[in-house]
């Protein structure tokens, strides 16, 4: 009981100690990143329906997407995508771009443990969560349509 | 009693510290013996880079000693790698006989307090301690991979690149080893693993008061007293835990994890991991000790207790830390240079006359220690 409450006062204490992220400056480089990252995509879907004009806007979309990923993974190989998501912080995360950082850096680091041990079983350790929340949520929400 | 005092004091021969490029643009970059420029050391994976990283760190300590791989009889050493590897493997290539410790972070002083205890007891004559990390192999093993862009928290520390060595022997140096104190395994409930400097700092408390308590000294009586990788924040709370049990850690405090990084990095709150006190301790510690710029020198290596598996089933994370003191005796060796010179001058001229009969006594010693053994 005692070392519970000297544990819960510790916790207290420490946590009045921790220096806290300043709000108003992360959230203005989220948003410069995250917007400079979707002014590039909105620029690859216009120059795509532009060179394109018989693809349909949602082949553009694709098209845009796998440009976006391509450049992701790039940046990814290249050591420069960290220094953006460390700058950027949400703004980088939340874009498909995150997505994409998130499976080829583990891939990238994993390569080491050879192809089906290394890439293939690392590949998802950290967008594996996504997926899966991503298909459970279709599924539920695939019930409610059905229902409703 | 937790605290060991060591009766015949041990000498550390000497020390070798290699860390790298970021570390090496530190402000200690001068105390250090080598700065890597690639922290890949040419190996393939940055496992196999720790292991040649401290094959190197041991060699070069046995050579600063003025001694060959042969004349030590143990190599005392851990890392934070699973299964402890790149110290087993640097065992291997080097063929010494291994005893492996772990405590994180603490190890560099846990090998030396063993490695004191050793030829203390007169069980060895030369053993080396020592440990690394690696930033690139430890950030693989329990954070994230390198190219992920991912934000850390601002109470998170940084991995240091390097490590460290030291030769503690029987053959007189400048610098003795006069007491160990092996800490408790200290937990406040800390669940947070950004959070390390919070989780060690009541085991690094717990220590050093232990220390003091059982040496009958006071933090002034230190030139200098530095924790292993507390960092800033953890510095700040251990020095708030001392002030309640009424122990001022003054000026002559550091945290090995503060002082080796330049305040223009982006390391947070500091330098961690295992090589972190290593490196600083035989890098710019050892070397004042050497000096004589620091007579007494209290090094206190904190260490976390979890795993990444404990962590995520949510335990909260033990600290640990070990605490060595470290003497100048320059002058008093000198005294004892010139003792030993002048009895053997006097043995020399002895000698003639008595060598029939010191000869004598070394064979009928022999038999009647065996006996007394059997």
């Amino acid at each position: 009981m005692d070392r519970e409450k000297r544990n819960t006062n510790y916790n207290l204490y420490v946590e009045s100690k921790i220096p806290k992220t300043k709000a108003w400056p992360s959230l203005f480089k989220a948003f410069l990143v995250g917007g400079i990252i979707c002014a590039i995509g909105q620029g690859f879907f216009d120059l795509y329906s532009h060179l394109f004009p018989n693809l349909a806007e949602s082949e553009v979309t694709t098209c845009m997407l796998m440009s976006i990923i391509f450049l992701t993974c790039f940046f990814t190989g290249i050591g420069f995508y960290d220094v953006i998501g460390a700058w950027g912080g949400a703004g980088s995360v939340i874009p498909i771009t995150g997505f994409s950082n998130s499976i080829s850096s583990p891939a990238i680091e994993f390569k080491k443990e050879g192809i089906i041990y290394g890439i293939c079983v690392k590949m998802f350790t950290i967008a594996g969560p996504v997926i899966v929340c991503g298909v459970v949520g279709s599924i539920i929400c695939g019930i409610v349509g059905l229902v409703i | 009693m937790q605290t060991i005092k060591f009766k015949n004091k041990p000498y550390l021969l000497n020390g070798y510290s290699i860390v790298g490029p970021l570390e090496g643009k530190g402000p200690l970059k001068d105390y250090f013996d080598y700065i890597l420029k690639d922290d890949t050391l040419k190996e393939k994976t940055f496992e196999k880079a720790e292991r040649k990283l401290l094959q190197d760190i041991v060699v070069g300590a046995i050579d600063a000693a003025g001694l060959r791989v042969d004349n030590i009889e143990f190599f005392f050493g851990g890392d934070l790698l699973n299964q402890i590897v790149s110290s087993s493997y640097t065992a291997r290539e080097l063929g010494l006989p291994f005893v492996g410790v772990y405590s994180a972070c603490a190890t560099m002083a846990e090998s030396l307090a063993l490695a004191s205890i050793f030829v203390d007891n007169g069980l060895a004559e030369n053993v080396v301690a020592g440990t690394c990390t690696h930033f690139s192999s430890a950030e693989r093993q329990y954070r994230f991979p390198l190219e992920l862009g991912n934000q850390r928290p601002p109470t998170a520390q940084w991995t240091i690149t390097g490590g460290g060595a030291s030769i503690v022997s029987n053959t007189p140096s400048n610098v003795r080893v006069v007491a160990a104190t092996f800490g408790r395994v200290t937990d406040y409930g800390i669940a947070d693993v950004n959070n390390m400097g919070a989780a060690m700092a009541p085991a690094a408390c717990d220590t050093i008061l232990e220390h003091l308590k059982n040496m009958g000294r006071s933090p002034k009586d230190y030139d200098f007293i530095a924790t292993g990788d507390l960092g800033k924040l953890g510095s700040e709370i251990l020095i708030d835990l001392m002030e309640h049990h009424k122990v001022v850690l003054g000026k002559n405090y550091s945290d090995c994890g503060c002082m080796i990084y330049d305040k223009t990095e982006r390391v947070f709150m500091g330098g961690s991991g295992a090589g972190c006190s290593a490196s600083v301790f035989n890098g710019y510690i050892l070397s004042k000790l050497k000096k004589g710029e620091f007579k007494r020198v209290l090094l206190v290596s904190t260490g976390a207790l979890m795993s990444t598996t404990t962590s995520q089933q949510g335990d909260t994370i033990p600290g640990i830390a070990h605490a060595v003191e470290f003497e100048y005796c320059g002058g008093e060796q000198k005294d004892k240079a010139k003792k030993q010179l002048q009895s053997v001058k006097v043995m020399a001229g002895k000698k003639s006359a008595n060598e029939k009969r010191v000869n004598m006594t070394v064979i009928s010693k022999k038999p009647a220690k065996r006996s007394g053994d059997d």
